[in-house]
């Protein structure tokens, strides 16, 4: 890909930048962006490391709501049955649902955590990219009912987020969360279970059409014995196939190790990484390379040589993306619809609004059919225009009158969120961003050039039509009501 | 007796057989089938969809928290009833019996007196002691394995799979062509929370708690915004720019939003015919039976009673439960007269279940906790009316709960193929023997 031209980094560059490798900023942010240059905006971004930002503690959630069963419970459990005792095994019964609906608070704590994380951070790349393994390793609270375990996997994810992508895909079949998920702990030496074998390289890492079903036959006895115990992994010995395999080509008594080192040697893994991460930050496309844009085709190859030629290292591919000419091509800019996480969260860092109630942010999310940790099935969330329909569409709207204006979303009682957007400061900082205003049509098309990225005559009709019937008077009411029917603008959908 | 041939010989089934000839809408000779389809169906407001089946409408009545089972289809003809659960068992007297073939010593909840009229009338089936293997008791676990059709609880719900099927060919767990044809009308779920059993992969779900809330709020801060909305979204698509763009389709879709919650509205507005019993569960049927008598396209709704978990003090003939039971079938009731009014009850199935029946003994708080094997209801007039399959035994039980007789998916694959014309195949991922529940 040939690489922009650093003169024509500017104000617009940085904007889509900012969204797409993080979720935005606010018209002065942006303009700070700008002013550092192409590569020295993407390598602000990228090297976050160097960004304080307060450290995850491993004690943020309690880890001991749900436990194995101690030798007491165990004893209890076993009297009550000896002697039909129905009461105590009710009691029983009744004591495991409450520690189960105290982890599902803690869940829901966790994603408030999580998401007041990726409003609030300094480090919005971390928080995006952990959002991207959390859809390529998607692994649901619902299925393994584990919020513990959910917490520490997002952790792994943010630990792991631009680094060496086979470390990731070690550690992934190590990790409590996936494992129960995928089902590996019922593997067994004489009865492998296949399902994590399989999606290790269908959906993890190589792609249909690169392995074989006997590949994924010798991978599930290499992965044998991977299992946890309590919160820890656990490699029992006595359960794992010790005999020979031949996996991807490379013989010998591979364990898991082995198998994610056969994966690892094929191109295919580049290929089908770059496609994911190529769909994830820039355009959306098919994963058949004859079903897809030759633009977006040759991206993607070039993309895939960084990838080999850095072994496996997320961050250098990312930059040779987010420095491309053809990431900031009128193809790219502008494009993609947004995730209900990209919307809700990058409305919040643009506009700068109040973050409102988390847990009705959450419920909207949900709606618009993204629930984090909760993603669909282990293939995650299909995104583009999946997202889109009549009933989301509306969802999407009303979530932005919630942030915006403060009235509540359809579902709740009609009590509005006194708390007010700060019109005032948005303004000066649009007006600093986009230069001195003469005028107040010089504020709607910044306005419009600064939320949909266009303004176009439509639009801008619009927006006017409405201020003249409101007296011309641009004040807090009307720049919120302006920001609203910008919000309800289809293109708002559009990132 | 077979299970899968319960057949209940009821007055109404006699009646429907010698006026199926008189009755278009159910079955048309083939040879008048090509000019039938031409004619609009009676009654019908303003769309007149060719051929029978695209005019069938499935309603799921979901009965959230685990309903007992035993004290709704009561099994009062067994001492063993009453020897587990000696304070909230409903006496012999008080047991509204059901006559027919495989209803002897079973009969409904005095609660349920409307339910029992439809009964009498044809109108309802029951199927008894369904379930499936290794039941789990967790109600979120239970409910997405009764949504998904999937005995894992992943995966796509089954009526969402069945609509992707519809529109993309996508079948259980393979990869079809997306937007291969127009996709049919979304299926709408009153409620907050869309229900999973409707999220395919490319059909998702319309939900709203009232009609009135499906629009746009912006709206309600300030009315000056109204006009420009609805300008924004009426514009359409762009003419400049490819029509294939997602920006053009955005803009199809919010024009498709406004059209749909306009025509959703305007057929809430009306009253209905019949009165309706003053419940949440009425208020949600009656909005439904408002949509299907305007005539939307729509072929599946979807409406929820919550409470079921009745761990404490849940009553017999009367109390907790006993008004949740009534709650239900005074509705459904309610719900069948008014489309009867609009002749539009020949074209509505009704499926009711919930996640889990309870426990076979009550607990020691006059309550009962999560079980397994439960009744499921099949309303309207194209039901075969009766008792289907045989109550699990009461002391044949599996760690003192109910073996399940049934399969759920045996009930879903009867509905796919007898009255949604579908290869249930498909659907559910294999095939299951069909019940001999409907008379279409």
């Amino acid at each position: 890909m040939t690489p922009i031209d650093p003169e024509s980094f500017g104000f617009d560059q940085a904007r889509h930048l900012a969204l797409r490798a993080g979720f935005g900023g606010t018209p002065v942010q942006v303009r700070a962006l700008a002013a550092m240059g192409s590569e020295g905006a993407v390598d602000y971004l990228l090297d976050y490391d160097d960004i304080d930002f307060e450290q995850v503690q491993a004690r943020e959630f309690d880890r001991d709501i749900l436990h194995p069963e101690t030798a007491d419970e165990r004893e209890m459990y076993r009297r009550a049955r000896q002697m039909r005792d129905e009461n105590a095994l009710a009691q029983l019964r009744l004591r495991r649902q409450e520690a189960q609906r105290d982890d599902r608070r803690q869940a829901r704590d966790l994603q408030r955590w999580w998401l007041a994380r990726m409003i609030e951070t300094p480090r919005p790349l971390e928080e995006k990219m952990t959002l991207f393994w959390h859809g390529h390793f998607a692994t649901s609270y619902r299925t393994i009912e584990n919020s513990y375990h959910m917490f520490r996997q997002n952790q792994l994810f943010r630990k792991h987020a631009l680094g060496d992508f086979g470390e990731l895909l070690g550690a992934i079949i190590r990790d409590p969360a996936m494992i129960a998920y995928l089902d590996n702990n019922d593997s067994r030496r004489d009865r492998p279970n296949e399902n994590l074998a399989r999606e290790l390289m269908e959906l993890f890492s190589l792609g249909v059409g690169n392995y074989s079903e006997a590949d994924i036959k010798e991978g599930a006895r290499a992965l044998t014995g991977y299992t946890f115990r309590d919160d820890e992994f656990y490699f029992d010995e006595r359960n794992h196939d010790t005999t020979r395999k031949s996996i991807l080509g490379v013989r010998g008594n591979l364990d898991g190790e082995g198998f994610v080192r056969a994966i690892l040697s094929r191109t295919a893994v580049s290929k089908f990484m770059a496609w994911k991460l190529y769909s994830f930050f820039a355009l959306d496309t098919a994963y058949n390379p004859r079903e897809r844009p030759e633009s977006d085709d040759k991206a993607i190859d070039d993309l895939a040589s960084a990838w080999r030629r850095y072994g496996n290292e997320i961050k250098p591919v990312l930059r040779r993306l987010f420095l491309s000419e053809h990431f900031y091509s009128a193809q790219v800019m502008g494009q993609q619809i947004k995730s209900p996480v990209e919307l809700v969260v990058s409305s919040v860092r643009t506009l700068h609004t109040p973050p409102r109630d988390l847990g009705i942010l959450l419920d909207a999310m949900s709606l618009m059919g993204q629930n984090l940790l909760y993603p669909p099935s282990v293939a995650g969330w299909s995104g583009g225009r999946t997202w889109i329909n009549t009933s989301t569409l509306f969802v999407r709207q009303n979530i932005l009158t919630y942030l915006i204006a403060g009235r509540m979303p359809y579902g709740y009682d009609s009590r509005a969120d006194s708390e007010k957007l700060d019109t005032e400061e948005l303004r000066q900082s649009i007006e600093t961003a986009y230069g001195d205003s003469e005028g107040d049509g010089d504020l709607i098309d910044s306005l419009l050039r600064f939320t949909i990225g266009a303004a176009t005559q439509d639009r801008r009709a619009a927006l006017h039509a409405y201020l003249d019937e409101q007296g011309a008077r641009l004040n807090a009411e009307t720049i919120v009501g302006m920001l609203l029917l910008i919000s309800a603008m289809p293109e708002y959908q559009l990132t | 007796m077979d299970l899968y041939d319960a057949r209940a010989y009821t007055r109404r089934t006699f009646m429907m057989r010698s006026l199926a000839m008189a009755s278009a809408a159910t079955t048309i000779p083939g040879f008048l089938d090509a000019s039938a389809k031409a004619l609009p169906m009676p009654g019908l407001g303003m769309s007149s969809i060719p051929g029978v089946d695209e005019n069938r409408i499935l309603l799921v009545v979901q009965l959230g928290g685990g309903n007992d089972g035993l004290n709704t289809v009561v099994p009062y003809g067994d001492d063993a009833y009453y020897r587990a659960r000696r304070s909230i068992a409903v006496p012999q007297g008080q047991v509204g019996k059901l006559s027919g073939r495989g209803a002897s010593g079973v009969g409904l909840h005095p609660a349920m007196d409307a339910l029992r009229e439809m009964y009498d009338d044809g109108m309802c089936a029951i199927v008894q002691g369904v379930g499936y293997p290794n039941p789990n008791r967790s109600h979120f676990k239970s409910m997405d394995i009764w949504h998904t059709g999937d005995t894992t609880g992943t995966g796509e719900g089954w009526l969402g799979r069945y609509f992707d099927s519809q529109c993309c060919g996508f079948g259980k767990g393979e990869s079809g062509t997306a937007e291969a044809t127009e996709p049919p009308p979304s299926p709408i779920a009153i409620g907050r929370d869309a229900p999973l059993a409707l999220q395919g992969r490319q059909v998702q779900p319309v939900s709203f708690e009232t009609a009135d809330l499906f629009r746009w709020t912006g709206e309600g801060v300030d009315g000056a915004l109204t006009e420009p909305y609805n300008e924004i979204t009426r514009a359409g698509a762009p003419e400049n720019g490819s029509a294939n763009s997602n920006a053009a389709f955005l803009m199809r879709t919010a024009l498709d939003a406004q059209v749909s919650s306009e025509r959703i509205r305007a057929a809430v507005r009306r009253e209905p015919d019949v009165q309706y019993p003053n419940s949440g569960l009425a208020r949600q049927l009656a909005m439904v039976a408002s949509m299907i008598r305007a005539g939307m396209e729509t072929r599946v709704y979807y409406v929820t009673l919550g409470g079921f978990d009745t761990h404490a003090q849940q009553g017999s003939a009367q109390g907790q439960h006993a008004n949740l039971l009534r709650q239900y079938a005074e509705a459904m009731r309610a719900f069948y007269r008014d489309l009867r009014a609009g002749e539009q009850d020949e074209r509505v199935l009704t499926l009711t279940f919930s996640e889990f029946g309870r426990r076979v003994s009550q607990n020691a708080s006059g309550g009962t906790d999560h079980g397994t094997a439960a009744p499921v209801f099949l309303l309207g007039p194209m039901v075969t009316a009766g008792v289907h399959g045989v109550h699990p035994s009461l002391t044949d039980l599996d760690s003192g709960d109910l073996k399940h007789q049934i399969d759920f998916r045996h009930v879903y694959a009867t509905i796919l193929e007898e009255w949604l014309s579908t290869d249930s195949e498909v659907v559910l991922g294999q095939r299951y023997r069909r019940l001999k529940a409907l008379d279409v």
